[in-house]
């Protein structure tokens, strides 16, 4: 069992998932059968082998460097759960 | 450069003599009109999220496309520090939450960066230079701005920074004092400036260094070290640096240990604390982001940006000292800003007649650096103009005005005739040199008459000419020759 | 005519051009029946009103001659979409009240070509899933059921609402995404033809991502045909997504019903799984037969990798995901449950806003990529990623055309039969579909039989990057040789 609890706590924080308490064990078990399932992959030969960064072969093209947008701070705050001026808000974050 | 304690950098402990290792990381806001990633303005200021496009908001769905000159920029600059430039490099995920960071990860270069090691030559005095070596430089997305004082309980998060293209120029743990780390930041920045990569400028945060801090006895394998956060000029960089090193001795004479920790330097304080909150649980879970593709460029297009590159402080030192003689000191203030080479040059060469070098750098590092100074300005920003400074320099040069009066020249085109032409000034106002001897010959008779007591003095003591000279000069206003003044008199005075 | 809801989209096409109908009938027709469906779930935002609007402007142009390949064309779209204006929920809480300011390119490929919008249609939420069970907004009952039996049965997913709604002739013609399976799998199960085209075919802007790599859009429509015409209007290259790909558009529907004479379909060996239903196995036979009498070459290939794709997968989609969620924070936009701090808001948003498939995979995704565990799984997955393409190429360099595999390893099954126990169970429905992702490559899936409980199975085929054309010709071969498949019946009118 590669996962057990302690581990699943410090990935929900680490992914900012709050678990319930009763919540640990089971998932703590669904995990550890998907890493069973991904167990195999330790078989084959990948010696050599280069990880895959593009499926397809292309260059990637570049943008011109010029301001084509901006000025929609009406847009980008429309769905804002909490907004004032424009900007986000949030709870007070210490630094 | 050795990597052994440099005698003279070393610092007493009650046990002993320490050593302290320095390297630095550098967030250099890269000079482009757009963003990194996005189409929004990287222009500094506007209104709360008015440069902010809907990639820069992370809106679902939406997806980075990199431009073109933040990409040139940073060839530039890995260039500019003579670096290895990578045909091919990747961009990663950098992944972490926080209010300021939409996408809850930054994009950046974590295994192939843009730019590979290279080196800068810094003078830390006139008779020392160090080669520090760079790591690597890469692209990456600044976050957004928090602030914190609007509010005692809220945040109000701007993301007019976020997605700003950086360059995050690493150093090699190649430095052993804080002089040595403030010359190497100063000269960083001045290469910086000189490519047009980015501005330089702390205040604003278009140049941030966290400063790794780590001290040993000489000769011994490195120690744990201390990353010092954004300290924001170069000042209290070198003031971050002893508080630091001063602490880790402490520690460790104390028979303590060093944690590896990032910390803040609190300028008011001087002092540096943990920041143990930002250390909380750190796993970047990098993984190279699938919405981009690898970045590849041909040697021919790095060929192009490396012919067009402007030339850098140390070639320009090179050619002062060569093609206009300055010496070393000399050549060394001047190109540390380009601006004020440029203004040297002007001045050198302004109206097509050659002057001497020399003299136009004295005034600009001397009389005109001091009133820049005064004002807050550097020279070139001044309203004095290269080609005032240039016609200054040509009337000492023709005799027409003494070294005095041209003194007494710029403050008047410091404070009265700003857009003065300075032989215009020298007409109007009479300041012209006397060098008619007959004129001359009065004043000094008129000076040795009325003083035989001082002139039977000087003929047992001839130093007292000194005197004489002063006296002549008062009662001409300055304006005699002094050459001509103290041929005279010599002679009168029979010394 | 008698119900124009039955029509095919190119026979709609047809008649709208020739003015025997108008689209203002045909979107009525279409929103009376998407409304007397809705017991079905197919939709989560309807659009009537806006429908209706566009399809009188459609009119006017139809009227003047000046119709776009898809003037009138009413269309469902996948909810994890981004319309302008328009609820964007990608099934999830977490969205559940998210308006875009903006369009997806995709959609306003179709708007720009005359088609007309009828509503979002529902999907795994964020298109995790193989059922369209893990909706926050329920899930989408399949329009077919067992003869003589009431059972709800499952749509297929993630596109299961655009399945759905395609079979039941709620809209003509659906959009809709696949990262493993997620338009290949459902279209199977609801007897309509889907297709995932090459990656980077179709722009990816305005998508809600899933797994960036791996997801693509892509239609499902009720003929080969039909998915050619809206493949075509969907396609294109954008430059505001750097994954896709500048290269023309071909006439995908000139392709449609070319002979397949001489072509050489590949029958990869790996495909012929233990314990795989014998009707499947039949089903297989039966496709490689019509292949074979319409004069096309079968060989035998192998794909050495197959088995490992599904394992992969199941670390680079989570792995992707888990980083492409990140942005749901409750910050900007979406659901914000409040918190003591800004970590708790986190906790408790993602929390909630997230349902339990998406977290699972959130939380397999966070974990692969954490420190000491990304070289042993994402590094490696990625590596056999290359491998698994590595193993396509080798075909295809071996004069292969086109890979003639199942599209499902079993028909459409009943809600909550799996997945409740063990999740890697509702995985395994991805297994023929998910190596195409892997490799980036055009997959389509026909249907081309029924199961001997009377419900739709496909086949599937594999094609080289960029070569839609040959699957949709191949594609129209079996459609033409295979029984056909009569539409359900409309048990929830
Ligand atoms: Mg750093
Ligand atoms: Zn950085």
């Amino acid at each position: 069992m590669p996962v057990d609890q302690a581990i699943v706590r410090r990935i929900a924080h680490l992914a900012r998932i709050e678990l319930a308490a009763d919540e640990v064990a089971h998932l703590a078990c669904e995990l550890n059968a998907i890493l069973a399932f991904v167990e195999e992959l330790g078989a084959v030969d990948v010696e050599g082998v280069e990880p895959m960064t593009s499926v397809m072969p292309m260059r990637m093209k570049e943008r011109a460097d010029v301001v084509t947008e901006g000025n929609i701070a009406d847009a980008i705050v429309a769905n804002a759960p909490a907004t004032e001026d424009h900007y986000f808000i949030v709870p007070k974050v210490v630094e | 450069m050795t990597t052994q304690g440099r005698p003279s950098k070393l610092i007493k402990g009650a046990t002993g003599d320490w050593e302290v290792v320095i390297g630095m990381e550098v967030h250099a806001q890269v000079v482009s009109k757009a963003k990194l990633f996005s189409g929004a303005a990287a222009e500094f200021g506007g209104a709360p999220n008015s440069h902010v496009s809907l990639v820069d908001a992370a809106m679902p769905g939406m997806l980075p496309v990199i431009n073109e000159e933040c990409v040139a920029q940073a060839v530039r600059s890995g260039l500019g520090l003579k670096a290895k430039i990578n045909l091919r490099s990747h961009f990663d995920r950098k992944n972490y939450f926080y209010p300021d960071l939409p996408q809850g990860y930054q994009i950046s270069q974590y295994k192939n960066p843009l730019v590979g090691e290279g080196t800068v030559s810094v003078d830390v005095s006139p008779s020392e230079r160090i080669e520090v070596g760079i790591e690597r430089l890469h692209l990456e997305q600044d976050a957004g701005k928090s602030l914190h004082d609007q509010s005692a309980t809220e945040s109000f998060v701007d993301l007019n920074r976020a997605g700003v293209g950086l360059m995050e120029i690493v150093s090699k743990p190649d430095m052993r004092s804080a002089e040595e780390a403030k010359a190497y930041i100063t000269k960083l920045r001045t290469i910086l400036r000189y490519l047009g990569t980015c501005d330089g400028n702390m205040e604003q945060g278009s140049l941030r260094a966290d400063v790794n801090v780590s001290v040993r006895r000489p000769g011994e394998p490195l120690g744990t070290r201390c990353e010092i956060k954004n300290v924001n000029s170069i000042r209290f960089i070198g003031q971050a640096i002893e508080t630091e090193a001063r602490r880790q001795i402490g520690v460790l004479e104390d028979g303590g240990v060093i944690d590896q920790e990032t910390r803040l330097f609190d300028p008011n304080r001087g002092e540096t604390r943990s920041m143990r909150s930002k250390e909380e649980a750190h796993d970047y879970r990098y993984f190279p982001d699938p919405d981009l593709l690898p970045l590849e460029l041909d040697q021919a297009y790095v060929d192009a940006l490396a012919a067009a590159l402007p030339e850098l402080p140390d070639a320009k030192k090179a050619r002062f000292i060569a093609t206009h003689g300055l010496p070393a000191y000399d050549a060394s203030v001047l190109v540390a800003d380009k601006e004020t080479a440029d203004y040297f040059e002007a001045a050198v060469a302004h109206g097509a007649r050659s002057r001497d070098p020399k003299a136009v750098a004295n005034w600009i590092m001397g009389d005109v650096a001091a009133y820049a100074n005064s004002v807050g300005l550097s020279v070139p920003q001044t309203h004095l103009k290269p080609a005032q400074i240039a016609a200054l320099v040509d009337l000492i040069a023709a005799g027409t005005i003494s070294g005095k009066i041209a003194k007494d020249l710029l403050v008047i085109l410091i404070e009265e005739d700003k857009d003065g032409d300075p032989a215009a000034i020298v007409e109007a106002r009479g300041l012209k040199q006397v060098t008619d001897r007959g004129a001359i010959e009065a004043a000094v008779d008129a000076i040795i008459a009325a003083n035989p007591d001082k002139v039977a003095q000087a003929k047992a003591k001839p130093s007292m000419l000194g005197w004489f000279v002063g006296q002549v000069m008062k009662s001409t206003g300055g304006k005699a020759n002094p050459q001509a003044v103290n041929d005279l008199l010599k002679g009168k005075l029979g010394i | 005519m008698t119900d124009v809801t039955e029509l095919t989209l190119a026979a709609a096409r047809a008649a709208l051009v020739k003015r025997e109908i108008s689209a203002v009938e045909l979107a009525r027709a279409q929103i009376a029946a998407l409304e007397a469906a809705r017991v079905l779930n197919c939709y989560i935002s309807e659009t009537p009103e806006q429908a209706l609007a566009a399809a009188a402007s459609s009119d006017a142009r139809l009227k003047r001659g000046e119709a776009r390949p898809l003037e009138g064309i009413p269309l469902g779209i996948k909810d994890l979409y981004c319309t302008k204006g328009v609820k964007t929920t990608a099934g999830s809480r977490i969205l559940e009240n998210f308006v875009p300011t903006y369009e997806s390119t995709v959609t306003a490929n179709l708007w720009r070509d005359g088609a007309v919008m009828l509503g979002k249609l529902n999907l795994d939420e964020f298109a995790m899933g193989s059922s369209n069970e893990t909706s926050y907004f329920g899930p989408v009952i399949s329009p077919w059921r067992r003869p003589g039996s009431n059972v709800k049965l499952v749509p297929g997913g993630s596109s299961g609402g655009s399945a759905a709604a395609v079979a039941a002739r709620l809209c003509y013609g659906a959009t809709a995404t696949d990262t493993g399976g997620s338009i290949r799998q459902p279209a199977a199960f609801t007897g309509t033809v889907g297709i995932k085209p090459t990656y980077g075919r179709c722009s990816r802007w305005g998508i809600v991502a899933f797994a960036s790599s791996l997801d693509q859009a892509g239609p499902i429509a009720r003929s080969v045909c039909d998915a050619a015409i809206l493949l075509r209007s969907m396609a294109g290259h954008d430059p505001r997504d750097s994954t896709s790909v500048d290269r023309p558009v071909p006439d995908y529907m000139a392709a449609v019903g070319t002979s397949v004479r001489g072509k050489v379909i590949g029958i990869p060996k790996e495909y012929r799984l233990d314990g795989m239903p014998p009707e499947i196995d039949k089903l297989w036979g039966e496709g490689v037969s019509w292949l074979k009498a319409a004069g096309a070459k079968i060989v035998e290939i192998s794909l050495p990798h197959t088995r490992y794709a599904l394992p992969a997968y199941y670390i680079v989609a989570p792995a992707e995901a888990s980083s492409n969620l990140a942005r749901y924070d409750g910050v900007r936009y979406g659901l914000r449950v409040p918190g003591k701090d800004i970590i708790d808001l986190y906790e408790k948003t993602r929390a909630a806003g997230f349902g339990k498939e998406v977290r699972r995979r959130i939380m397999i995704g966070t974990y692969v990529l954490s420190a000491g565990y990304y070289d042993a799984y994402y590094v490696r997955a990625q590596k056999i990623r290359t491998l698994i393409k590595r193993d396509f190429e080798a075909a295809f360099a071996a004069g292969v055309d086109a890979i003639l595999t199942p599209a499902t390893p079993s028909a459409a099954f009943g809600l909550g039969e799996k997945g409740s126990a063990d999740p890697v169970e509702m995985y395994l429905n991805d297994v023929f579909t998910v190596t195409v992702n892997m490799a980036g490559l055009p997959g389509i899936s026909v249907p081309a039989g029924r199961s001997a409980e009377g419900l739709p199975l496909a086949l599937q085929l594999i094609g080289r990057a960029f070569d839609e054309e040959t699957l949709f010709g191949l594609a129209s071969a079996i459609e033409q040789s295979a029984p056909k498949i009569e539409p359900p019946s409309k048990w929830w009118t």
